[in-house]
């Protein structure tokens, strides 16, 4: 599966954040290349998504660089930051759908608001032909507290790719779901890659969603990545005691 | 917003920069309604449907809460006024009453308890479910979305609340009044307007205005500004009703010093 390309959309160099005392981010590089799903793993609270965060600009950084699309984000202008966001599509952990709004307004929210002069039609059919390809079509004028867990994470996608990112970011896309739908979400992972010619960071502690969407993993520890490659490379040969108890967790489980 | 930690320093010491802090941090937050506010995009379908939320919120519980106030302060009033047989005088005394004091005032405390209440916890909610990031990432102004149009929609929908509470507490006061003295809806009306003045009701819209913004700037400073956590959420809500409690009461005071100053001057 893995088609990598050399370009880099984004290059992380140096990257350090600190909230007072907790040292969370500590020297991390990173390069994502064009057309790959990069799987980011580390335990939780190692800071995984305090760096997809500091990528769309919601946190920043102490110390380091990133370049996205070729650009260094270091002193964008709020209109800069906010074109180069419509490039990005961020995938929240908990969904964050908009409770007050049915599915279809979640969806038209974005749309309406950067798009301008689209007309009705055109609207409506690009929030059927999103949901349509979520297979969500028959929750169109739910509201969000009517879903299941894995039916919001699926609206979350959705909503995030009616913009049509280049990038796409996934926080922890599996957290919380049974593994029947984790494999459901996994598959969605790969279908969008493959339909909307995505770059993707996809962060998971699950190994098994790890495997399924990743052309490569990164495993965060401490601040910093340990272990960049592909599956095998990663954990088959691991020497560090953090990486292989990481693995030994998940399939002993 | 900024953040100040230093763990050497005594706590008293801490206190009095948070209070410092704090105060600076809700000024921040003012200055960004009123640079913000002039500028597209207006989003004209919240703010109409956070004025519906508005009134139809409040309206059962002004409504109840009016009549009754205007039946008991009547009543109330009625002995002293009697003493020196001037209860031909209530009218009069009812209508300044509550034109100029008590409409505003019991609309405004209830609109701080149901609406700003309600406006907290719904933005600390949307803070804490990470809606508002989500609004942040596709390129939206959250602080457009959420607080331009909740604080504009009650700054407007206060002063139309005040209006209807005055109304509804003169008509309880009519029912008292009408029941004891036996005046009619007429003559009682012809009373009420004699004795306010023009000054009476521009000051009592002016002062509704303010009242209605700080309802709604203090639900929506203490929602953003809300920690992380689902008792966020409880906070929020519980100290948006005492901060703008309090500060409609600072209001009411100032309001008084300066009309009164206006009206002997
Ligand atoms: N806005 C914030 N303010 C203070 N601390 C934060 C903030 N966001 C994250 N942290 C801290 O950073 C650490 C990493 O958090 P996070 O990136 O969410 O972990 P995870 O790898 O599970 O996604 C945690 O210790 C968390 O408490
Ligand atoms: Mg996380």
């Amino acid at each position: 599966m893995p088609k990598q390309s050399s370009e880099a959309v984004i290059e992380i160099r140096g990257l350090y954040k600190s909230f007072d005392e907790n040292h969370v981010l500590r020297g991390v590089d990173l390069d994502l290349y064009k057309g790959e799903n990069l799987v980011v793993l580390g335990r939780s609270g190692t800071g995984k998504s305090v760096l997809i965060k500091i990528l769309v600009g919601l946190l920043t950084q102490d110390e380091g660089t990133i370049k996205i699309f070729g650009k260094s984000t270091a002193g964008l202008s709020l209109k800069e930051l906010n074109a180069l966001r419509l490039r990005i599509g961020f995938s929240f952990q908990a969904s964050a759908l908009y409770d007050s709004m049915t599915v279809r307004e979640n969806l038209e929210f974005p749309l309406v608001r950067n798009v301008k002069n689209l007309t009705r039609k055109e609207i409506d059919m690009r929030v059927e032909d999103l949901l349509d390809s979520v297979g969500l079509s028959k929750t169109i004028n739910q509201m969000p507290s009517e879903l299941s867990g894995g039916q919001k994470k699926r609206i979350g996608i959705a909503r995030t790719l009616i913009l049509n990112p280049e990038i796409m970011l996934y926080d922890e896309p599996t957290a919380g779901l049974d593994p029947i739908t984790c494999i459901d979400i996994n598959n969605l992972i790969n279908e969008v890659q493959q339909r909307y010619q995505t770059t993707s960071i996809v962060i998971t502690h699950d190994l098994t969603c790890a495997k399924q969407t990743g052309d490569r993993m990164a495993v965060l520890i401490e601040g910093k990545f340990k272990a960049v490659g592909g599956f095998e490379e990663v954990f088959h040969n691991a020497e560090d005691q953090n990486i292989q108890s990481f693995y030994d967790y998940n399939f002993i489980n | 917003m900024i953040n100040l930690t230093n763990d050497k320093k005594p706590v008293l010491s801490k206190k009095i920069d948070k209070f410092f802090l704090g105060l600076y941090n809700a000024f921040s937050f003012v200055k960004r309604f009123f640079k913000e506010v002039w500028f597209p995009p207006y989003e004209f379908r919240e703010i109409m449907r956070q004025c519906y939320e508005i009134g139809y919120r409040s309206l059962p519980l002004i409504s109840l809460t009016g009549f009754i106030i205007g039946v008991v302060f009547t009543n109330q009033s009625r002995p002293s006024l009697a003493e020196f047989g001037a209860t031909s005088w209530l009218p009069a005394l009812i209508s300044i009453a509550i034109v100029r004091a008590m409409g505003p005032l019991v609309t405004a405390l209830i609109a701080a308890g149901k609406v700003g209440s309600s406006i907290g916890a719904e933005i600390a909610s949307m803070k804490v479910t990470e809606q508002i990031d989500a609004m942040e990432v596709s390129a939206i102004n959250p602080f457009k979305y959420l607080v331009i149009t909740r604080v504009l929609a009650t700054t407007l929908m206060i002063p139309v609340l005040v209006m209807y509470t005055d109304f509804v507490a003169l008509m309880g006061a009519f029912v008292n009044v009408n029941q004891n003295e036996l005046v009619s809806l007429s003559t009682f009306f012809v009373q009420v307007f004699e004795a306010i003045s023009f000054l009476d009701i521009f000051s009592s819209i002016i002062k509704s205005f303010v009242f209605g913004f700080t309802i709604g700037i203090v639900g929506c400073y203490k929602g953003y500004t809300s920690n992380k956590g689902t008792e966020g959420v409880g906070q929020a809500a519980n100290s948006s009703v005492v901060m703008s409690m309090f500060l409609i009461f600072i209001e009411e005071l100032l309001a008084l010093q300066i009309v009164n100053a206006i009206r002997y001057a």
